[in-house]
């Protein structure tokens, strides 16, 4: 009898451990939406625009200028381009994959190499991009962290 | 705006003085006085007057400005004939051509555009013996002048070729010294040699493998036909990012040429440096060069405030070790970072005040580089020299470039200050990239009424 419930709490202790190992897992492979759970609210345009204004601040700015400009001959304008307003796989490789190589924008050849800034995550990328494509005169639509995930995908499969 | 009324009253008085005292040296002008000695006192020619708001620039008092010409292209650096005519060369073709001629062919002070030639964009060109050489991003040529111009269809004839193609840092601008020789520089084609360019926390290759034919100053025999850099060219200097400001100085008979510092401190290793550093660091140096130096870059940079060369990030670095960097030859002046020094000259003529004579005009460019801070550096410095060395109280020449108070970015600036010469009476011309306006500043002062 006391053997018998040796076991039994055995089996119990030894099940709960694996199942938490497995919960473990799970909400670590889920971990961005677990996240998200709590938050009261979805994120508003302001939200995402001042977020995406604050990565562009840090990892943009410095070549691409506060207003979006960029150097003549060194780094190219973000305003009234193809390259922003245009396809957004497009946009959000060069993001995570960078640039090099003579780039032409509105006539005018650009120099400077662009990193890869895939050490950003999804949602910095497409707060970044929101940013940009509704900044500096732009006025062109969101693009939401599932399509970076999806490019990223893609360009990783590679 | 205050200041530059006040200059152009100044100036308006001193014009008038000026006439007069060419009138009445041109009455007074003995036909044995040598033309040689006194060239500003030329009795056929007096100074056209300055224009009314100095084309925009802030100068010096008694100085004033002609806007020659305001908007032929993307410009960059000029030469000037012994006419007084000017040839620029242009980035980007103007009309398919690269070098565009400027004449004042009504005498009223304002330049005339003649023609262009040449189907190539680039940086160089100065006049050297009876040549106009020009250069593309990867070659050098030159074109014959007869009486100081070069006529309809003349070929160019091909100097050195063989430069490696890159896109950052690719300009080559030219200089030349009394011995035939031609020196080049060839720019960095990266920002710091890192394995993965411009990237956070990248390492350096070590060895930068970049220096062995970019990133220094070689120099090539002057007259030679078809050099290529790697058979014909050596390599006088080293480890420089960037030198666009090159010029011989016959005074003491070396090669001087300011460097562009390496970009993105604090953004590249922000564990080491803050956005102000990195607003103001490095050094944007003024170095003399003497065959074989080696001035560090990419594995050292110059610390203006500690007034030493430093390790850089990529290697080691961590704003304060020193290392390998030990012994490595410093500017012989540093100037903030990122303002870009694009020309230098050194001045020769006698139309300046005395002071001016043999000291260097430096054009900067103005930064990119500095946010979020306020951009800078959009203007023409001086260094005055003296027994063959800089004073460290420079002054800023010519403001007033960018026509705003603040540049937080750099399409803010209306202009920016690209080229420097030399007019044969000794005026100082300075040419802009932006739009391609052209002013030439003048000295309108009393000196040889002083003198005499």
């Amino acid at each position: 009898m006391r053997k018998g419930l040796f076991v039994l709490i055995a089996g119990i202790i030894i099940s709960a451990w694996s199942c938490q190992g497995k919960k473990e897992e799970t909400a670590q492979k889920e971990a961005p939406v677990v996240k998200e759970e709590p938050k009261p609210a979805a994120p508003t345009a302001e939200d995402v625009i001042a977020a995406g204004e604050k990565v562009y601040n840090t990892y943009c700015m410095v070549c691409h200028q506060k207003d979006g400009n960029g150097v003549a001959g060194m780094n190219p304008p973000l305003t009234q381009t193809k390259y922003v307003l245009g396809d957004k796989t497009e946009l959000i490789t060069i993001v995570l994959g960078g640039l090099s190589g003579d780039i032409e924008v509105k006539g005018e050849m650009y120099s400077n190499v662009m990193p890869p800034h895939n050490f950003l995550n999804d949602k910095q990328v497409s707060d970044v991009l929101t940013f940009v494509r509704s900044s500096f005169g732009n006025d062109a639509d969101a693009v939401s962290k599932e399509e970076v995930a999806t490019v990223r995908a893609a360009l990783e499969a590679k | 705006m205050e200041r530059s009324f006040k200059n152009h009253l100044k100036s308006s008085f001193a014009v008038s003085i000026a006439i007069t005292i060419f009138a009445i040296s041109l009455f007074s002008c003995d036909s044995s006085s040598s033309k040689q000695e006194n060239v500003n006192v030329k009795a056929d020619h007096a100074f056209p007057a300055a224009d009314a708001d100095n084309g925009g620039l802030t100068l010096p008092e008694n100085f004033g400005a002609i806007a020659v010409t305001d908007s032929i292209g993307r410009a960059r650096h000029i030469a000037i004939n012994n006419q007084g005519d000017i040839f620029v060369k242009m980035r980007t073709l103007a009309d398919e051509k690269g070098v565009l001629y400027l004449k004042d062919s009504s005498g009223n002070g304002k330049l005339d555009l003649i023609s262009g030639f040449g189907d190539f964009g680039g940086t160089g060109i100065a006049i050297y013996k009876d040549f106009l050489y020009c250069s593309s991003d990867s070659a050098v040529y030159r074109y014959k002048m007869e009486n100081g111009i070069v006529k309809p269809n003349t070929l160019p004839d091909t100097i050195v070729t063989g430069f490696i193609v890159q896109r950052t840092h690719a300009s080559k601008p030219i200089a030349f010294d009394g011995n035939g020789n031609m020196y080049v520089t060839i720019g960095a084609p990266s920002n710091a040699c890192q394995e993965s360019p411009r990237t956070p926390g990248s390492k350096g290759h070590d060895p930068c493998s970049q220096l062995d034919f970019q990133a220094g100053i070689w120099q090539f025999k002057a007259e030679k036909f078809n050099q290529t850099l790697k058979d014909d060219g050596h390599r006088y200097a080293t480890g420089i990012r960037n030198a666009v400001a090159i010029d011989w100085n016959f005074k003491d008979n070396a090669l001087y040429a300011l460097q562009h510092g390496r970009d993105q401190l604090s953004h590249l290793f922000p564990e080491y440096y803050t956005q102000e550093q990195s607003a103001e660091l490095p050094a944007e140096e003024f170095l003399k060069i003497a065959d074989g130096d080696d001035f560090g870059w990419p594995y050292c940079y110059y610390d203006q405030f500690q007034e030493k060369k430093i390790l850089a990030p990529e290697y080691g670095g961590d704003g304060q070790k020193i290392e390998r960097c030990e012994g490595i030859t410093p500017p012989i002046l540093a100037f903030p970072g990122h303002w870009a020094p694009n020309d230098l000259l050194f001045y020769t003529g006698d139309q300046f005040p005395e002071k001016y004579k043999n000291g260097a005009f430096i054009a900067f460019h103005g930064s990119w580089n500095r946010a979020p801070f306020p951009q800078q550096g959009y203007f023409v410095a001086f260094v005055p020299f003296k027994d063959g060395k800089p004073e460290k109280e420079w002054e800023r020449f010519a403001e007033g470039f960018t026509q705003v108070d603040s540049v937080m970015s750099t399409n803010d600036a209306k202009f920016r200050p690209v080229g420097l010469a030399e007019g044969p009476d000794g005026s100082l011309f300075i040419s802009d990239s932006a739009k391609g306006k052209i002013w030439r500043v003048i000295y309108y002062g009393n000196k040889l009424a002083l003198k005499d």
